[in-house]
């Protein structure tokens, strides 16, 4: 069995929608959750339109029918999770008669999908943005754990808890260590022992202790001056970022700006200095998809001018602070330090992937990767570690004046502002401008054809878009992208975050829309 | 013991469920098609599989018939091979097969089978131009060109089964038969549920199917394939760059490779030449004062840069510096920019986009 939450596979990550199909027409129970109706519903046996938000009411409601009706994996909850009395405890909390009211998911619903749930082993939950861009990210992603260990799905092939990832490498980025808070490898900053490592392989007195800033909190920060230099490397966020009329605000702010990229961009613009980095298949390298697997990229062409090598320029810039790098390629670096100082790839090499890459944790080099964490339901830390979570609802949420919800995220053609995708022949012919999608009821009740240029506004701006009629969004939503500047539902999206994680709640605020005079 | 069977009459062991195909492939014996693809179900269209079966009124197609315990297959007999060329011989009337125009040339499963059966003439008269479908060019992915398709249907079988977009399927009957699509039309009709993934193409054995970008940029024997991973979303798809003269002509999937095992989507087939477009950045560029950008040396840029920097660091402390790591770019620039913002400037104040 498959459960697709907040995720539309077949346009954010279409090759690994065509297995999910390919499952489903082989046999496999399929159930879509989404505010939308996505294409996958043609392939599901049960489709759950919930209301934009209402995830973790959802979700307790479903375990308090597992529980109540005695259908959970008592034996893996015995044996290898803890915290199962605090979510009974709020579990119960959520009968399905109150899911319902929040979700807009019927009770007898929620009874009858907690009921296949229980009746298929293993289960694999697959989510996308729709989980995590709320305020509630975290409590979302963390709901979906709670579900797939009650039911047991956790530690097993074809079952867990699994995010598809929206870019190519950003799994590797974290991986990396492009983060505040931790080393490559996810060593913590804050631990003694990990900077002593680091200290002696870079060859440095100190590092810093303290946990730096994440990107909303470095952007508020070139506001109040607290930042003076912001370096963005690879980065539309002019076009990105919620709330773009605040979001140049704050970019036109910055003391320095350095901006290093493939191409002029909308967030170019403000910068001081711009250097021209090479591109995929200009220089040799390594990108972690989804599945933890560190694939090979390859040269195929000369990156055009003066443009460089992302890697080599930062090694220029260390060097001029008196830092002496030796490393002097992707596979050097990667060999010499990357697998040296991040144990849970010590035994990725160059060598070793010259095929189909490989996953990790993968500690030595006789190690064949790991495609499946939490084997036999052993966690990293021991037990999993149950949380009960309260629903909250969005931010921002419709009233009189703004009475529609706008969620957001991508379309097949092109790929976030389009620096990659809008310069390609051909798929700009395919797609050529952003549409807010709405219901054939919002339409007729405002008098709104297909095609007909429409006005959408938010507290924060407001953008002039074609309206696109269709099926799959049901009344009272809005949907838009943010591939086109003209258009881009960043006009409108709320900058409000997940306090955790700061992931900003890109998925729902509130909207009005206006036909044209 | 397992069941075996007898191929060319040597005992060989097969598996229950196993196609006469299959086994005599794991036997050590290839036989030539050109409609059997792999993970969808067989459809005996083509018959260039026949082999032959003891007992059997006629020839069967290996791709479609399941192998029986003792069943005596035989591969190599003047039988099967005058079946096979008379089939490519009824094929290559079947259109205008003419390679020379062709973009397949040097990559046409029906140009191999005509030559491996020393085929120099046209044994059946060619279809009349007028029954022969106009190619289609309207979309900008794909060109369909109906006189080289060979009918073999493995087109509607990737489309159906393999990426399941459910667009194409056979249509008319008898000499009118057509791939069709919506009801008969473009690839790019509002009718048309074409998602241009271009599975399609990537199966198509003839020149039926080619990628209209890679028209007339390099025959397969003048590029060379290099592996590599697609820059999209983060399923991490394989694909072959064929690449001439330093320059990307064409992207196909990597067949029998995980996890896209010969697939991939609209971006990963067709979203590759953003690369060579005229606005790459291509020199470093400073901000005058007036606010126009001029270009720069290296040494300057990367001069100015850590000046500007330095004098940060010392005014303000190096928390005052914050980045942004790419999330699209390889794992060895990410890691280098976080060690330059730990090891060089002091701070933890590194980050990307993973968290929106």
């Amino acid at each position: 069995m498959i459960v697709l939450i907040g995720t539309n596979i077949t346009e954010a990550h279409p090759v690994a929608s065509t297995f999910v199909k390919n499952a489903a027409l082989n046999g496999a129970k399929l159930i879509v959750i989404d505010p939308r109706r996505t294409d996958m519903v043609d392939f599901a046996d049960m489709f759950i339109q919930l209301k934009v938000g209402s995830d973790v009411a959802l979700i307790n409601g479903l375990m308090n029918v597992l529980i109540t009706e005695n259908l959970y994996d008592k034996k893996y909850v015995d044996s290898c999770t803890e915290g199962f009395e605090e979510l009974k405890k709020k579990a119960m909390e959520y009968p399905p008669e109150k899911a319902a009211k929040i979700s807009g998911i019927p009770a007898d619903t929620i009874c009858e999908l907690a009921r296949t749930m229980a009746s298929i082993k293993p289960a694999m939950l697959m989510y996308t943005l729709g989980i995590t861009e709320h305020i509630c990210g975290v409590n979302n992603v963390m709901s979906c754990a709670n579900l797939q260990m009650l039911l047991g799905n956790v530690g097993v092939e074809g079952g867990g808890v699994n995010p598809q990832r929206g870019q190519n490498n950003v799994q590797g980025a974290c991986d990396m260590g492009a983060l505040p808070n931790v080393f490559p490898g996810y060593q913590q900053v804050a631990n003694a022992e990990s900077r002593a490592k680091f200290e002696k392989a870079w060859n440095v007195k100190s590092l810093p202790d303290k946990p730096g800033m994440m990107m909303p909190t470095m952007m508020k920060n070139l506001a109040t001056g607290k930042v003076k230099a912001f370096y963005v490397f690879g980065e539309n966020l002019a076009n990105t970022e919620p709330d773009i009329h605040h979001v140049e605000r704050e970019l036109q702010s910055a003391e320095f700006l350095v901006c290093q990229d493939i191409f002029p961009t909308e967030t170019t613009r403000f910068a001081h200095v711009i250097f021209p980095a090479a591109a995929w298949s200009e220089n040799d390298g390594t990108f972690t998809s989804s599945e933890r697997r560190v694939n090979r990229v390859r040269t195929a062409s000369v990156p055009p001018g003066d443009a460089k090598p992302n890697w080599w320029i930062f090694k220029e810039l260390a060097k001029r602070f008196g830092h002496e790098w030796t490393s002097n390629s992707a596979q050097e670096i990667w060999d010499n330090e990357i697998s040296v100082l991040a144990p849970s790839m010590a035994g990725i090499k160059y060598a070793r992937l010259e095929n189909d890459g490989l996953q990790w944790p993968c500690p030595s080099e006789d190690h064949p990767g790991t495609p499946t964490l939490h084997k036999g339901g052993k966690f990293t830390r021991g037990l999993g570690m149950f949380k009960a979570i309260d629903y909250i609802p969005p931010a921002e949420v419709p009233d009189k004046e703004y009475p529609m919800v706008l969620s957001t995220g991508r379309r097949l053609y092109h790929y976030h502002t389009r620096t990659q995708t809008g310069r390609c022949d051909g798929i700009n012919d395919i797609l050529g401008e952003e549409t807010a999608d709405i219901s054939p009821t919002d339409a007729e009740a405002k008098g709104i054809e297909h095609g007909e240029k429409i006005l959408v506004k938010s507290r924060r701006g407001k953008v002039v878009v074609k309206a696109r009629v269709t099926k799959e969004v049901p009344q009272g939503l809005v949907w838009m992208a943010f591939h086109f500047r003209e258009g881009c539902a960043n006009w409108l999206t709320n900058p409000v975050y997940d306090p955790m994680t700061q992931t900003a709640e890109y998925k729902a605020c509130a909207v009005k829309i206006e036909k044209l005079k | 013991m397992g069941d075996s069977f007898l191929l060319n009459g040597k005992e060989t062991p097969f598996q229950q469920g196993q196609t006469i195909l299959e086994a005599v492939k794991n036997g050590g014996v290839e036989i030539p098609t050109l409609c059997y693809l792999k993970g969808s179900t067989p459809t005996g269209a083509c018959r260039i599989c026949c082999v032959e079966v003891k007992g059997a009124r006629s020839l069967v197609a290996a791709c479609s018939t399941p192998v029986s315990p003792g069943m005596e297959v035989f591969t190599d007999t003047e039988l099967v091979h005058r079946a096979r060329k008379m089939n490519v011989e009824f094929l290559l009337s079947s259109g205008r097969h003419n390679c020379l125009m062709c973009e397949s040339n040097g990559n046409c499963r029906l140009q191999d089978l005509a030559y491996f059966y020393k085929i120099t003439k046209l044994k059946f008269p060619e279809k009349d131009e007028k029954e022969i479908y106009p190619i289609e060019d309207v979309n900008p992915f794909i060109i369909r060109d109906f006189s080289r398709c060979i009918l073999c249907g493995r087109c509607v079988q990737a489309c159906n089964e393999v990426v399941v977009n459910r667009a194409i399927s056979q249509g008319y009957r008898g000499k009118k038969s057509k791939i069709v699509t919506g009801g008969d039309a473009t690839y790019n009709d509002d009718l048309s549920e074409c998602v241009f993934c271009g599975q399609c193409v990537q199966v198509c054995p003839v020149g039926a199917l080619t990628e209209k970008k890679a028209k007339g940029l390099g025959r397969p024997w003048e590029t060379q394939k290099i592996r590599t991973t697609c820059p999209y979303c983060g399923v991490g798809c394989q694909q072959w760059l064929h690449v001439k003269d330093g320059k990307i002509v064409k992207v196909t999937a990597v067949e029998d490779a995980q996890p896209n095992e010969g697939r991939l989507c609209v971006k990963g087939r067709f979203a590759y030449d953003f690369i060579y477009s005229e606005e790459r950045l291509k020199t470093p560029l400073i901000r005058e004062k007036n606010g126009e950008f001029r270009t720069a040396s290296w040494d300057e840029a990367l001069d100015l840069v850590a000046d500007k920097f330095k004098e940060i660091i010392k005014k303000d402390g190096p928390d005052a510096i914050a980045g942004v790591s790419c999330a699209r770019s390889i794992n060895e620039d990410s890691y280098q920019m976080q060690k330059f913002f730990r090891a060089v400037l002091g701070t933890n104040n590194i980050d990307h986009c993973a968290r929106t």
